[in-house]
């Protein structure tokens, strides 16, 4: 009994030290006047963590970086950025509940989270009704503004839309008709609504689109389509999620779905993390569009690279999701500095116009509270990575996307109170 | 005609990884009228044998000769893997539910989500330890004779192999995780398993591309599906496993252990489920959530076939496949494009794969409506009861 008691206790004790370390963030032994505590909130557990939790490793890496720099300055006084990190569980009520906490109880000034657009559907109107801010750092379909949400991955026009434009003019493929493929729910639909309306201005064909619903992975009828509609070869663009991409290319391969027999595939969702999944060998010479891609050549970016590696492992790449939450965390910190206050209101207007030299290039938070980037063209090599092959200037996004037919015209700006939301241009 | 051969190969392509999956709980559900929701995860066992037999095929030094056929002996270890977890599952839950099908649709379902969790949160290695301990130990006192099993030095004996097995287990996880980094640590991320060189590409056959990997599942389907029949029907067990399906009470009375049936009949529908999982890796990637993704196509196989009836599940497997890719591929548009506008749009809508689904499952249930019990209905007097 006494035995098992006093086991009890030391397990409490040694599970507490974990939260308490967990939840401490780092201890950087620099002198601070205070401390300022922001949240953070991803799925780590459910389907989605996989890809969530390596955010969540690349936010603390940010928060680690700025502490050890001297934390944020807010008039005079230095503080050191501490983190309360929280579970979305794959489950987008789960964001919703969280959000409410993070910002009532905790009384975080700021959170960063969300990946998938579901979450971020079901997290806004929280942060609306309370007035609060979301920094969200995934590419995504757009279509939405609010003001109370940063968004610092790609729009369409900043990712979709010069991948279309390269696979038409200029890729190996060039010329040839369109075949869509996706997994059934919003992100590629919309995309592929706006990448119609895309190759039809750019006088080429689509011959054919497909939808696989979630979890499903038997594609033999989409290889059948593909191979009617496109006999000879032809561009594909696919905008499969997670799993389903392994299943995909496994298969298209085997039916001599193939680059050597004139079949180019534009992905819009594998990155580096995705490639080392499904395998360069069932990949190689197809295309990737990102705004950051590993094999940047620059010291920004290899600097981001083996700060990650040496913090996490060596083993572990860093992708464009994970570039976008490190730069929305300096983005965040540098308003706070320019406003002068942790006040959301004054760090929102502080927000627009920062620029920060970002691991992918220069990046500027724009007045419809996205950012302006460079969009990168990758060819998929046999070690994992991409080969770059173009590089557009900065590209300023669109929030509502001057392609798709519901948003034609419009346009979204904070700073100017007439014109808010949706405007028309 | 090419038309016709390339729609038939993809029908029977799609409908033998429905078949392979269904095949076991057609004889867990059909047979010993078990709904067992854990069957998924069964075949994701098999999944993840599979990844297992290739990384240690690759490592292993005297083995890596023989990677190229990593596939078939993997589909020895899934079958065995698969087996001993079913026939654990079926010891400690469902033989204490016979005859309460709701409680043991629930406790399955658990068993599901607990089977889920241990792959994301036990490391590889220590996770096929456990099997390993599992397997002799459930299996090691059947190869010792009866006398050394009575009494109190009968339950020492017992204890004993349980203690070896254990011994064993912790070994094989030691020695695997040492061997293999990949497997010593548990990690949620989905893995992947690569067909061998020779199974990759296709065949150009009269202007049709077969893919390899479908032609093997396609044999391990046929030879699974020749095997099960052969043993059903012309072996000693596979009689009495019938005798215990058609009558449980008048075969007890006889003198055929019932238990023992219900141990094999179990212990051959997992692993079955485990050969399914090799053949569902070869497709697409092997995660946690594999097997849920099929389950609910099992049950609709088994289910419309008619419970119970091996033929209807192979009959109900392929005309599913043939008509998903009939309607999915859009393959009656392509044989008649001249045909009326307002059929061709219609057509046209369910020429998607998520309306193909939505489609075949409505036909589904309208033939259900005519024929409840399925195309094969049991008959005689075992239905009344």
């Amino acid at each position: 009994m006494k035995l098992s008691k006093r086991i009890f206790a030391g397990l409490a004790t040694a599970s507490l030290a974990v939260t308490v370390t967990a939840c401490g963030g780092s201890d950087s032994s620099g002198n601070f006047d205070d401390t300022v505590t922001v949240g953070i909130l991803h799925s780590l557990s459910g389907t989605m963590a996989i890809s969530e939790s390596t955010l969540v490793d690349t936010e603390k890496m940010a928060i680690e970086e700025i502490n050890a720099a001297g934390g944020v300055t807010v008039d005079g006084k230095s503080y050191k950025i501490e983190y309360i990190v929280e579970d979305g569980a794959s489950d987008w009520p789960t964001f919703a509940e969280k959000s409410k906490k993070l910002i009532d109880q905790d009384g975080v000034p700021v959170v960063f989270g969300g990946w998938t657009s579901a979450s971020r559907k079901a997290m806004l109107p929280v942060y609306e009704s309370k007035d609060a801010f979301l920094y969200y750092p995934i590419q995504y379909e757009a279509q939405e503004c609010s003001n109370n949400i940063f968004y610092t991955g790609a729009t369409p026009n900043q990712q979709s839309e010069p991948a279309t434009d390269f696979m038409y003019k200029r890729s190996p493929a060039a010329g040839g008709d369109f075949f869509l493929v996706g997994s059934d729910y919003v992100f590629p639909r919309t995309s592929n609504t706006i990448t119609k309306a895309q190759v039809k201005q750019l006088g080429g064909k689509v011959v054919g689109e497909d939808y696989l619903p979630l979890g499903n992975t038997e594609v033999a009828p989409i290889i059948s389509k593909i191979k009617v509609a496109l006999p000879d070869g032809g561009i594909i663009i696919n905008t499969l999620n997670g799993d389903q991409n392994v299943a995909f290319f496994k298969q298209i391969q085997d039916a001599g779905i193939t680059p050597s027999n004139g079949y180019y595939v534009m992905n819009y969702s594998i990155a580096e993390e995705e490639i080392s999944t499904i395998g360069p060998e069932f990949l190689e010479g197809h295309y990737g569009a990102w705004n950051y891609m590993m094999s940047i050549d620059t010291p920004a970016s290899k600097k981001f690279a083996k700060s990650f590696k040496k913090r996490w492992g060596n083993d572990r790449v860093v992708a464009d999701p994970q570039e976008s939450a490190y730069n929305m965390v300096y983005l965040w910190k540098q308003a706070v500095e320019d406003a002068g206050t942790f006040d959301d209101n004054a760090v929102r207007e502080a927000l627009v116009g920062q620029t920060f030299d970002a691991p992918q290039g220069p990046v500027e938070v724009m007045p419809n509270h996205h950012l302006s980037q460079t969009v990168r063209i990758g060819e998929i090599n046999s070690e994992g990575g991409f080969t770059i092959l173009e590089e557009t200037g900065v590209v300023e996004p669109q929030a509502w996307n001057q392609k798709h037919p519901s948003s034609k015209g419009f346009a979204c700006d904070w700073t100017d109170p007439k014109k808010g939301e949706k405007y028309r241009l | 005609m090419q038309l016709i051969f390339e729609s038939l190969f993809n029908g029977v392509a799609i409908g033998s990884v429905l078949l392979v999956a269904a095949l076991g709980l057609a004889i867990v559900f059909g047979l010993m009228g078990v709904i067992n929701l854990a069957h998924g995860e069964l075949m994701m066992l098999g999944a993840y044998s599979t990844y297992i037999t290739q990384l240690i095929f690759k490592q292993v030094s005297f083995l890596k000769p023989f990677y190229d056929s990593y596939v078939i002996v993997a589909i020895g270890i899934a079958f065995l893997v698969s087996g001993t977890v079913g026939i654990l599952l079926e010891r400690t839950v469902i033989r204490r539910l016979y005859g309460s099908p709701l409680e043991t649709l629930l406790a399955t379902w658990g068993v599901s989500l607990i089977l889920q969790q241990f792959v994301r949160s036990v490391p590889l290695a220590y996770g096929s330890g456990l099997v390993i301990t599992l397997f002799f130990g459930l299996f090691a006192p059947l190869f010792i004779s009866d006398d050394l099993l009575q009494g109190a030095k009968g339950k020492l004996i017992r204890a004993s192999t349980w203690g070896f097995s254990a011994l064993l287990g912790v070994a094989t996880g030691g020695i695997l995780s040492s061997l293999v980094s990949k497997l010593s640590r548990a990690s949620a991320r989905n893995v992947d398993v690569t067909a061998p060189s020779w199974m990759r590409g296709g065949i150009d056959f009269v202007g049709i591309t077969f893919p390899k990997t479908r032609l093997l599942i396609i044999l391990i389907t046929l030879i699974s599906v020749l095997v099960v029949i052969f043993f059903l029907d012309k072996t000693a067990w596979g009689m009495r496993i019938r005798a215990v399906t058609q009558n449980r009470s008048m075969s007890d009375c006889l003198g055929i252990s019932t238990e023992t049936v219900d141990i094999i009949t179990f212990g051959i529908g997992s692993g079955l489920a485990g050969v399914a999982g090799v053949a569902v890796s070869l497709l697409g990637s092997v995660g946690p959530n594999v097997g849920g993704n099929y389950i609910v196509g099992c049950f609709m196989v088994v289910v419309l076939g008619g419970v119970g009836n091996l033929l209807g599940t192979i009959l109900a497997s392929f005309s599913i496949g043939i008509m998903t890719d009939l309607i999915g591929a859009g393959r009656l548009l392509t044989i008649w494009p001249e045909m009326p506008s307002p059929l061709y749009s219609t057509i046209d809508f369910f020429a998607t794969t998520s309306m193909a689904r939505v489609m075949i499952f409505a036909l589904i249930v309208i033939f259900l409506q005519f024929r409840p019990t399925g195309m094969f209905p049991q008959k005689g007097r075992m239905v009344e009861s």
